[in-house]
């Protein structure tokens, strides 16, 4: 089995991990770092995929290189959410924030 | 089975049971802290598949801003939360 | 029930992925090669680069669009609250006052030559913009620099948004060619170092921004 094979094959493990915990844990920050392993978890399978046959492979990495950048800033974009959310209505998770307790932007 | 796939394996498992600790540890700093650590592994990880631009971005990235980020909302969190208990004051 | 329920879809929904991982037949198409072949008039001789600027340049064209979508967001949304910001001047360890003096000036120097290596070797604009934020997030967090509180005046706008303009205004010149992005050979080189070049210094504020922009610390000198 190559590496490339080998490390697709834990980038679906971290896919399915990340995935189970952005639905299971409520914690928003908590859902971030689920989020992120997600992504992780796709970024493996494609370079790893990619690269079974042991041939290194420029075109997903030129892709992967630009998705590691966009999830930096998808990232940051989630935690401002998160932050205003909490400011605004200080709790921790989305299953409160949907009911507003009194007072929201209005 | 060779130096370099026993080290891969272990790079592999460690990657993932860095991701569940981050996941499935109780306390939220822990938590961050394994985070970071994640994204050093995946940067190691990228070494391995012979891909240096994407180890270099991966740990400048992955474990620096997005870490310095995390850290920085947790922050606030915390002071958040010695502040005001119940309804915040707008 | 719930809990169960979404801990045996994940392990399904693994196992699935990974036996398809498996099962799955080689590229009917080999891109390596592909890449090899058109090397020569690329511009660069490391290929990732040569993918990323000018193979596949319309995707990082939009990319950084991304990028700046993104920070427009942050801007947007705001800080959580004005007010808790300098009740109290954290003391700053020495050590972490040094790390930042004498760190900074070598993290700005490997961020341009990775600008410059990225042309035959691992490196490029976003790897230099990279390493230019966190030197930007770690003299924040030597409280060197204010985490920026306002809204970005007028030159920080013209550094946010330059290197999509340079990427952009490239794009609309070559448009006379007939397609997208197609830089003639012979100045492909130079094109692709002025856009690096912008989008270096475009990159690193941005990536920096969206930390300085949501850092609550005000920072300066007590």
């Amino acid at each position: 089995m190559s590496n490339g094979l080998l490390f697709a094959l834990a980038g679906a493990l971290l896919f399915a991990l990340g995935a189970g915990g952005v639905l299971l844990l409520t914690h928003l920050l908590r859902r971030i770092l689920a989020f992120n392993i997600m992504g992780s978890g796709a970024f493996l399978v494609l370079v790893g995929l990619a690269q079974r046959g042991s041939v290194v492979d420029p075109v997903p990495q030129a892709m992967v290189l630009t998705g590691i950048v966009v999830a930096v800033a998808a990232t940051a974009l989630a935690l401002a959410l998160a932050r205003r959310l909490r400011a605004l209505t200080g709790c921790d998770d989305l299953d409160v924030a949907t009911e507003p307790k009194g007072k929201s932007d209005a | 089975m060779s130096a370099a796939t026993a080290f891969d394996l272990l790079l592999a498992a460690l990657l993932l049971w860095s991701a569940w600790r981050a996941l499935a540890t109780p306390r939220l700093d822990r938590a961050i802290v394994l985070f970071i650590a994640f994204g050093l592994l995946m940067a190691l990880a990228w070494a391995r598949l012979a891909a240096p631009d994407i180890a270099l971005a991966e740990a400048a990235i992955g474990a620096g801003i997005t870490g310095a980020l995390l850290l920085d909302a947790l922050g606030a969190w915390k002071r958040r939360a010695g502040k005001d208990k119940p309804g915040s004051p707008s | 029930m719930r809990r169960a329920a979404i801990v045996l879809g994940a392990l399904a929904f693994a196992g699935a992925l990974a036996s398809a991982l498996l099962a799955l037949p080689p590229a009917p198409v080999s891109l390596p090669p592909a890449v090899a072949a058109k090397m020569d008039v690329s511009g660069v001789s490391h290929p990732v680069t040569a993918v990323l600027l000018n193979f596949r340049g319309y995707d990082t064209l939009l990319e950084v669009a991304v990028l700046l979508l993104a920070l427009l967001g942050v801007l947007a949304i705001g800080r959580e609250d004005r007010i808790v910001r300098g009740r109290h001047v954290e003391r700053i360890e020495p050590v972490v006052a040094m790390l930042a003096r004498l760190g900074v000036p070598l993290m700005l120097l490997v961020g341009i030559y990775l600008l410059w290596a990225g042309a035959h070797r691992p490196g490029g604009a976003f790897q230099a913009a990279a390493v230019i934020a966190a030197a930007a997030v770690l003299l924040n967090l030597a409280r060197l620099t204010p985490a920026w509180t306002q809204a970005p005046g007028v030159r920080l706008r013209w550094g946010l948004t330059g290197g999509l303009l340079v990427f952009a205004g490239i794009a609309a010149m070559l448009l006379t060619g007939g397609t997208l992005l197609a830089f003639p050979p012979a100045r492909a080189g130079l094109l692709i170092l002025v856009i690096e070049s912008a989008l270096t210094v475009s990159l690193g504020l941005i990536l920096a921004g969206l930390f300085l922009f949501l850092s609550e610390d005000r920072g300066g000198r007590p």
